[in-house]
């Protein structure tokens, strides 16, 4: 019952063979069973969630379910939810009850799938492994010692430990992809602009995106139909054409369904600072896309090391300004002793929000402070534009890009946590892709040391739908993305 | 490019956020640490290259100047903190949210 995809899931239920009410409720009893443990939830609310499910099982009846009615996913508590507590993983929201629905929430709703609840998530997003979180670090399923990774660290092993059908998350470095590379699952971030930030809790605009994280490429392009397209309430949702992302993924079949395709190794990918394990999983996934009929093309994209300045640049900076909403006055945390307005201020920011959400306001204010803003910021938009054109570049002479999500597998927790600069360079392969607002994801490729490998594939503008079949391609013919982790049964 | 105590202390005023002297000590320690990475810039050569901010060729989207929302402001307070300063009332009167004294 916990481990079919989507489609098996969808069908279970129009043959009547299980109810939403059913599935729901067992995936809640796991919910209960496992999540003292794992910390992958911080809000549940059986009652809305099962009347969720009811209202479902009553579509289904009444014969207009779509691909995911009746179907359980966990939401990362970034995305309001109405009548949910929203919290961003933040003291500063540990209160707050949204009034209203993110469009995300809404596609979901629209569909009729149900709501299990609201995933764990580094504080306001910023983070790699889940530790600044709040509500306390979130277990990798893999092994209780070490990280899910990060952002979306509660999605991630909501995912892995079969606490949800599939889940939701977002990527603004690579928070999406490095936890469904650390747990072992497949994650997609989008074309920037695909799916709407309405409601959506901001970090920094210009790189923040939602996506899919689930068992397979076929259930994230199931999601993506739900998820993608234009909503006029994002002043940046592009207005795209409508996609069915699964609609040539059947073709992915036969001796060689790659033939044709080039998927471009960047050398910069594989040189110092990838552990040896990692590279050896990545290498073998390109050997077997290889088999699949797909050719190899060497490539560079000579600005990648240049990714993790420019993006501790722009993104602090564009979160300093998002953040400066959290004032105390009309909702979150505000002191509870102040002798004056900048006195509210000043004690309702300084106990609210984290250390390293602190670190990162303080490093955004100092960038875009008079006299230092054309020497970072504008800089950094400069470079944006170079590694961008890398990748423009790149994809003249090849269709598809690869290589490692992650620099390795999962740390221990409390390994990195008092280096910052260590916890930045984990996104030293996911962030270009954020900054070009390029789509990327990681799909399982193998184990180092017993725990998940993710392959990365990084796609051009709108081939999202290439992209899946890529990766359906390769699912076909292994089963890393079908183990689960030992004793959570 | 290195900070010192007092830059901590400015950048705090100017974001807002309290800092004690060993938290701006420590932050000190650790944001020049960042600032070290970030200086890899500085080597690169930028020259007439257009700043990037969106990776699409794309304007603002403007609509109707008409009133399209419905005053939910009931709603909303319900999220209001609490006044603080020995009572726990919620920093709401008349619709209005209560802070100290701005205008003197």
């Amino acid at each position: 019952m916990i481990n079919q995809s989507l489609k098996q899931y969808s069908q279970m239920l129009a043959n009547k063979e299980i109810s939403s009410v059913e599935l729901t409720q067992t995936f809640l009893n796991r919910i209960a069973k496992h999540n003292p443990s794992i910390n992958a939830y911080i809000a549940l609310d059986e009652a809305k969630t099962i009347a969720q499910a009811k209202a479902a099982d009553n579509k289904i009846a009444s014969g207009k379910a779509q691909a995911l009615t009746g179907i359980p996913f966990a939401q990362k508590d970034i995305f309001c939810a109405n009548g949910w507590k929203t919290t961003c993983g933040s003291k500063m929201l540990a209160n707050f009850t949204a009034p209203y629905d993110a469009h995300v929430i809404n596609q979901f709703d629209a569909v009729g799938a149900v709501n299990l609840g609201k995933t764990n998530m580094d504080e306001f997003a910023m983070g790699s492994s889940n530790e600044t979180s709040y509500f306390g670090g979130v277990k990798n399923p893999w092994d209780f010692d070490r990280v899910p990774g990060g952002s979306s660290g509660g999605s991630a092993a909501a995912v892995a430990a079969r606490l949800c059908a599939a889940a939701t998350g977002t990527d603004t470095g690579g928070s999406i992809r490095q936890p469904a590379s650390l747990c072992g699952f497949t994650g997609l971030k989008p074309t920037y602009g695909l799916v709407s930030r309405y409601g959506m809790i901001a970090f920094a605009s210009s790189l923040d995106q939602a996506g899919p994280m689930a068992k397979s490429a076929e259930d994230c392009a199931l999601m993506m139909n739900v998820m993608a397209g234009f909503d006029e309430r994002d002043s940046t949702s592009l207005n795209h054409p409508k996609e069915d992302y699964t609609r040539s993924l059947e073709k992915m079949i036969g001796e060689q369904p790659l033939k044709g395709l080039r998927i471009g190794l960047p050398k910069e990918y594989f040189a110092e600072g990838l552990d040896a394990g990692v590279a050896k999983v990545v290498q073998d996934a390109i050997a077997q896309y290889k088999k699949l009929g797909a050719t190899i093309v060497d490539i560079s994209l000579p600005n990648t090391q240049l990714s993790i300045p420019v993006y501790y640049v722009l993104a602090p900076a564009e979160a300093s300004s998002n953040l400066s909403r959290y004032d105390g006055v009309r909702y979150g945390h505000r002191a509870a002793e102040y002798d004056d307005l900048m006195d509210m201020y000043i004690k309702s920011r300084a106990e609210g929000f984290g250390a390293e959400v602190k670190r990162r306001i303080l490093i955004g204010t100092y960038v875009l402070s008079a006299g230092y803003y054309d020497a970072y910021y504008l800089k950094a938009q400069q470079i944006r534009r170079l590694i961008a054109q890398d990748f423009t570049q790149a994809f003249k002479q090849c269709d598809v890009i690869m290589g490692p999500t992650a620099p390795s597998t999962a740390f221990k927790a409390g390994e990195k946590a008092d280096d910052p600069v260590a916890m930045y360079l984990q996104d030293v392969y996911t962030i270009a892709t954020n900054l070009a607002g390029l789509p990327g994801m990681s799909i399982p490729a193998g184990f180092s040391n017993g725990l998940p490998v993710g392959l990365q594939i990084m796609g051009n503008y709108f081939d999202e739908a290439r992209m899946l079949d890529v990766a359906h391609a390769y699912q076909q013919v292994t089963d890393w993305h079908l183990a689960m982790p030992k004793g959570i049964e | 490019m290195s900070l010192n105590i007092n830059d901590i202390k400015r950048i705090a005023h100017l974001a807002r956020i309290q800092i004690d002297d060993t938290e701006a000590q420590a932050t000190l320690t650790k944001l020049s640490g960042i600032l070290g990475l970030i200086e890899q810039m500085q080597a690169v050569d930028t020259k007439g290259i257009v700043p990037m901010s969106h990776s699409q060729d794309v304007v603002q989207r403007l609509r109707e100047d008409v009133v399209t929302k419905t005053n939910q402001r009931d709603i909303f307070q319900q999220n209001a903190p609490e006044l603080g300063n020995g009572s726990n009332q919620a920093a709401v009167d008349g619709g209005l949210y209560l802070v100290p004294r701005v205008v003197e």
